[in-house]
């Protein structure tokens, strides 16, 4: 998250209680929220650019914890961490992506009836922030973004929708998703966006990769 | 690169698996790979090849490809019966397979998971840095079709290794090791000893994502929802129906159930050859503080 709920966050301080192991090679980061989260996957990112860490296979980022897969040796990697001061409010440091959205999803009504205000005002709510994707899951390249205010939270669909179209921007909780593939799915549908969401042969292939920072723009009808 | 086999009878699933995808699990991709490592990387050597080159990975029902040039093959994992132009081959051991001839690997006799390696590997266009099928999320080529032909690198610079490579015979009661942790402490306080205690089965619904179990439910000291966290290899989840599911190759890149322990990845080949009604015990180690 960034804005004014970022602001006045002190750094991060990993206690050794937060530290969990997992199996033989692999330690669990329990953090106070997505925005410490992403506080700890930049600083770990930016350690392992610098050469400053021990080996580590994976680096999972989640909603509250950061996973740490494919360590040999989690002894040296958990004394690293426990200098980890990592800034929330310098997190979000990834690249911008612009994602040009048309917004007229089949749930925009209902979320903005869930908001109290009218489509037109929904879809403003939803370009105001700068989002930042906090993690990955469901489906290759499937980020969750974060940076709308926590009030305009919103429920999942009482009923999933057995397919939901490549391109769907989508709302779950506090979270913000752009579906990258055909796929079943429960989120509430606002707009979507004609921006390929993955592609393997491209680094990352997944255009919204962890600490991306990521703003909609709405399109006036037609393809995005 | 030209195309070496095509597939005659795919058998009930068949897939290309190497060693998986890694370093890719943040943006929410599962590793694949071959279940039973151990069983490919004996194939591959068998026939010359680097221990983690692509091959096939059939499933109970074996598979039958046409070769389309001479090959040198080898199957490994669960013993089946190997037969080129219908004429008994060796299982475990190098096979010369003559252009135009088919090589059928029967139905596994024991076990679940027969590999395939040609000499050359299968040559398959890499996704991200591998040739594996990940049947969670798609990526990868697709099961194996009838039809379906596949390339054929070239033939590697060392010969077949001729002797037979000592394989472990499928279990007749699958026993897991299970290190506790990471959310342990979401299960009533006897539930590792429960656990430890109880006798499972593979459950029939088990495939390349997760081992299910059949057996006594494990109680939760805690009824909240879990935040979705990541998950490894060998996680043993535990969801609202208190079976415990041990994550395989295809698993899910994050999950949110409590995850009571991990079994090490080295008791998952055993796990890949356990047919569905296998007993299944957890012998619970004791558990690990974060050194340093």
């Amino acid at each position: 998250m960034t804005g004014p709920e970022a602001a006045g966050v002190g750094p991060v301080a990993v206690r050794p209680g937060d530290v969990r192991p997992v199996g033989e090679h692999a330690l669990l980061v329990e953090l106070a929220g997505t925005t410490e989260v992403t506080a700890l996957h930049g600083w770990l990112l930016a350690r392992r650019e610098a050469g400053e860490l021990p080996p580590i296979g994976e680096i999972v980022p989640a909603a509250r914890t950061v996973l740490l897969d494919g360590v040999p040796d989690t002894g040296a990697l958990a004394r690293v961490l426990r200098t980890a001061r990592p800034d929330p409010a310098a997190a979000a440091s990834g690249p911008l992506v612009e994602v040009p959205t048309v917004y007229d999803g089949a749930d925009l009504p209902e979320v903005a009836r869930l908001w109290g205000v009218s489509p037109e005002a929904a879809v403003r709510i939803h370009t105001e922030p700068e989002y930042v994707v906090a993690f990955c899951g469901f489906a290759p390249g499937f980020g969750y973004l974060t940076g709308l205010p926590e009030r305009y939270g919103v429920p999942r669909r009482a009923t999933p929708r057995g397919s939901v179209p490549a391109g769907s921007v989508a709302l779950a909780g506090p979270y913000t998703g752009v579906y990258p593939h055909p796929s079943p799915g429960g989120w509430q549908l606002l707009g979507r966006t004609g921006l390929p969401l993955w592609d393997a042969a491209r680094t990352p292939p997944a255009l919204l990769a962890p600490g991306t920072r990521v703003r909609f723009t709405p399109l006036r009808g037609g393809t995005a | 690169m030209t195309d070496g086999l095509v597939v005659v009878r795919p058998g009930p699933l068949s897939t290309v698996q190497d060693l998986g995808r890694h370093g890719v699990a943040h943006l929410g991709v599962p590793r694949a790979g071959a279940l039973d490592g151990p069983a490919l990387r004996a194939a591959n050597r068998l026939v010359g090849n680097e221990p983690g080159t692509a091959a096939v990975e059939a499933t109970l029902g074996g598979i039958a490809l046409r070769a389309l040039r001479p090959l040198v093959v080898a199957v490994t994992g669960a013993p089946s019966p190997v037969r080129v132009d219908g004429r008994p081959a060796a299982w475990g051991a190098p096979v010369a397979v003559p252009s135009g001839a088919v090589l059928d690997v029967g139905a596994a006799t024991a076990g679940v998971r027969s590999y395939l390696a040609v000499a050359g590997g299968l040559a398959v266009p890499p996704v991200l840095g591998s040739r594996s099928a990940d049947l969670l999320s798609g990526l990868g080529p697709a099961p194996l079709a009838a039809g379906d032909r596949l390339p054929v690198g070239p033939r590697p610079p060392y010969g077949p290794v001729p002797e037979l490579v000592p394989l472990p015979a499928p279990p007749a009661q699958l026993v897991l090791r299970l290190r506790p942790g990471p959310r342990a402490d979401w299960f009533a306080p006897d539930a590792a000893a429960r656990l430890a205690r109880a006798s499972y089965r593979v459950a029939p619904a088990s495939n390349r994502i997760a081992l299910r179990t059949e057996g006594p439910p494990l109680a939760r000291a805690r009824q909240d929802e879990l935040p979705s966290e990541g998950m490894v290899l060998g996680a043993v989840q535990v969801p609202p129906d208190g079976l415990p599911v041990v994550f395989l190759a295809d698993h899910p890149t994050t999950g949110g159930y409590p995850v009571i322990g991990v079994v090490p990845p080295a008791d998952l080949a055993a796990a890949a050859q356990a047919r569905p009604g296998t007993p299944v015990r957890f012998l619970v180690l004791p558990s690990r503080p974060v050194a340093g």
